[in-house]
């Protein structure tokens, strides 16, 4: 109960840093209005998508170091299937890429369980051949993106019954979000697979004696993983209309994110909301530096140093409370 | 593994192989090596000569050196991704300092990010104990911020590749690549390092069993930060020379190194856990990837194949070094 509390605790903080963070950029720009939370919500679409992608696979005691250069082969493979297709192929590419994910995201899983070799290998591994696919379908920036996927995340969602006022602060980016997290982490958080994640995460031998089927969550961790990632470089090409072959900074952004979250990187601890409100934290603070006006290369120095002292803070919380010397 | 101690069985040709392979790793490395070189004699009579030896020397050496960092990182069970930026940070410093600047406050100048970044990494890994990708990942995305920033104050100045770097970098004596001058030493330092000093075995005492090392005395964090100050430092020496040979100064210049510097250690035999591998095998392995490249190169596989080739060469070798190291 009592972790139930601490847990539920931390996610209050952050809500209330992020409130904080709210009004700092209030008193910064005092004209922030609800154009510009929406202009915020479509810049951390692929992030969190990043972010929920990389807690699934720590909260079941592994790292996924393919998460950038999966969204980097997701967003080339969709822009350049959509580039020159009419809007209804688009219907098509979509559920194509996202089973992509599902895929690729599995064969990760497998490759570790199979292999036996570390799932930080194995994703290391995995994160040069997806980079070398990403550039094989398209070596420069590049594609299209259809206009009705455009159109979903720019512009507010219509909620029957909620005043203008209110509605314009609900863009479709943050609605498309919620919704896609939701389809995947609810049922999953219920489920006895979910539960499962979270045994293995936390003691994996525990897990297996108790009757767990240790490999196979584990593959099914990484598929959803994959799955998440690929919702995240869709969104990159929806967002930007073009696909690139370079994978963004999302990796350490995604890890940053999760022990900022309340996640721990050992495992079996913490939720998704926790680290979805992290990385809108960080994105305002990176909207406050540009609003300081800033040097946007400035901004790139300041926001990796806080990634870094962030997660050196969370190595350092999980090695307080283990004996000294222990192996991690 | 049971049921080898149960049932005794002649040794079979197959394990007989391998234990030969994990007993001398050197001598199948060199076969390879031989192989590849006659494959590439057969695609392309006559294109083995002492000019092409000379060439594939002048590419190998920056690539083995860089290699040799990841070989004393992963000995204690780390890696060092950061060592792309820091050889770019140094070559990029050195080239536009030379203009204004004293050759040897412009070498100076050069080497300073290269310890400041070596020795962040080192406080990270070894104090706050995060994990070494994620660390180096972060000090490289710090880094390359700043090169973007001092590139705008430079910009004026222009750039200019020493006389001395071009003469290490492509120059020839009756037939020796120059770049020989830097390397023999280097290596032969690494090498006596590694095997016959005191610092050498604590590199692979950390590696093997790091609890064991902190228990017998090992002042932990101090080896760590002394390892990456080190591994930095040849990082940033190896751009001086890297800039020699490609004579153009840009941002990314050493980024595409980095993939096959960690796939040269782990093909040379080191295991990316830690505490087992050497330097002799990383320097073969550096040349077969240089002929590999040539190789991939006639047979016209893009960029994007090579990534994924690298990759699978990476988790392949690992996977089979586990299964031999079982065996035994």
């Amino acid at each position: 109960m009592s972790r139930f509390l601490r847990n539920q605790g931390w996610v209050a903080g952050l809500f209330a840093l992020l409130i904080f963070v709210f009004v700092v950029t209030k008193l910064i720009q005092p004209g922030y209005g609800s154009g510009d939370f929406g202009s915020l919500a479509r810049a951390v679409l692929p992030y969190a998508f990043a972010v929920a992608a990389q807690t699934v696979v720590v909260i079941a005691g592994g790292i996924d170091l393919s998460v950038a250069a999966m969204m980097a082969l997701t967003s080339v493979t969709a822009a350049s299937m959509m580039n020159g297709a009419s809007e209804e192929y688009a219907l098509f590419v979509v559920p194509f890429v996202l089973a992509m994910g599902l895929v690729l995201g599995a064969l990760n899983g497998v490759l570790i369980v199979v292999t036996r070799v570390p799932d930080i290998v194995v994703t290391l591994a995995m994160l040069f051949v997806l980079q070398g696919a990403a550039l094989l379908v398209l070596g420069a920036p590049g594609g299209a993106a259809a206009e009705w996927l455009k159109a979903s995340v720019i512009g507010t969602a219509p909620i029957p019954g909620l005043p203008d006022w209110a509605d314009a602060w609900v863009p479709k980016a943050l609605v498309l979000l919620v919704v896609c997290l939701c389809i995947v982490w609810i049922p999953l958080r219920r489920s006895r697979l979910g539960l499962s994640i979270y045994a293995i995460g936390s003691d994996e031998l525990a897990a297996f004696r108790s009757g767990v089927p240790v490999a196979r969550t584990r593959i099914v961790a990484y598929a959803l993983s994959g799955l998440f990632a690929v919702m995240g470089g869709l969104s990159l090409t929806i967002s930007t209309g073009i696909g690139a072959p370079i994978p963004g900074p999302y990796l350490l952004a995604s890890v940053a994110a999760v022990v900022l979250g309340g996640v721990a990187l050992g495992g079996g601890k913490g939720g998704l909301l926790g680290p979805i409100i992290a990385v809108f934290v960080l994105r305002l603070v990176r909207t406050d530096l540009t609003l300081l006006a800033i040097d946007p290369n400035v901004t790139a120095i300041i926001e990796g140093a806080i990634m870094v002292a962030v997660v050196m803070f969370g190595a350092f919380i999980t090695i307080r409370g283990r004996p000294v010397g222990a192996t991690p | 593994m049971t049921d080898i101690a149960t049932m005794p069985q002649p040794v079979s040709f197959g394990r007989r192989l391998k234990r030969f392979m994990a007993d001398r790793p050197l001598i199948p490395l060199i076969i390879l090596l031989i192989i590849l070189v006659a494959i590439l004699q057969v695609l392309r009579p006559g294109i083995v000569n002492e000019r092409w030896i000379a060439n594939t020397a002048k590419f190998a050496i920056p690539l083995a050196i860089l290699a040799g960092c990841q070989t004393m990182t992963m000995l204690t069970g780390g890696i060092d991704l950061s060592v792309g930026t820091v050889a770019t940070m140094s070559a990029f410093i050195m080239a536009t300092q030379i203009v204004n600047q004293d050759p040897a406050v412009a070498f100076l100048l050069a080497m300073l990010p290269a310890v400041l970044i070596g020795f962040v990494n080192g406080i990270g890994v070894g104090v706050f104990r995060v994990h070494p990708l994620i660390m180096t990942l972060g000090t490289s995305l710090i880094g390359t911020g700043f090169l973007q920033v001092y590139q705008r104050t430079v910009i004026a100045s222009g750039a200019k590749i020493p006389d001395f770097l071009n003469w290490l970098g492509i120059g020839l004596t009756y037939g020796f690549p120059n770049a020989l001058f830097l390397f023999v030493p280097v290596a032969v330092l690494i090498v006596f390092m590694l095997n016959r000093t005191g610092f050498g075995r604590l590199l692979y005492a950390v590696g093997d069993n790091e609890r064991a090392a902190r228990l017998s005395g090992v002042r932990y964090w101090q080896v760590i930060t002394a390892l990456y100050v080190l591994s930095s430092l040849l990082a940033g020496i190896t751009g001086l020379l890297y800039i020699g040979l490609i004579k153009a100064p840009s941002l990314s210049l050493a980024e595409p190194l980095v993939l096959p510097s960690v796939a040269a250690a782990v093909i040379g035999g080191t295991s990316i856990f830690g505490g087992r591998g050497g330097y002799t095998g990383t320097i073969v392995g550096a040349l077969i990837l240089t002929v590999l490249t040539t190789l991939l190169t006639i047979l016209q596989m893009p960029e994007g194949g090579r990534r994924i080739l690298f990759g699978f060469i990476v988790l392949f070798v690992t996977a089979a070094y586990l299964r031999i190291i079982e065996d035994r």
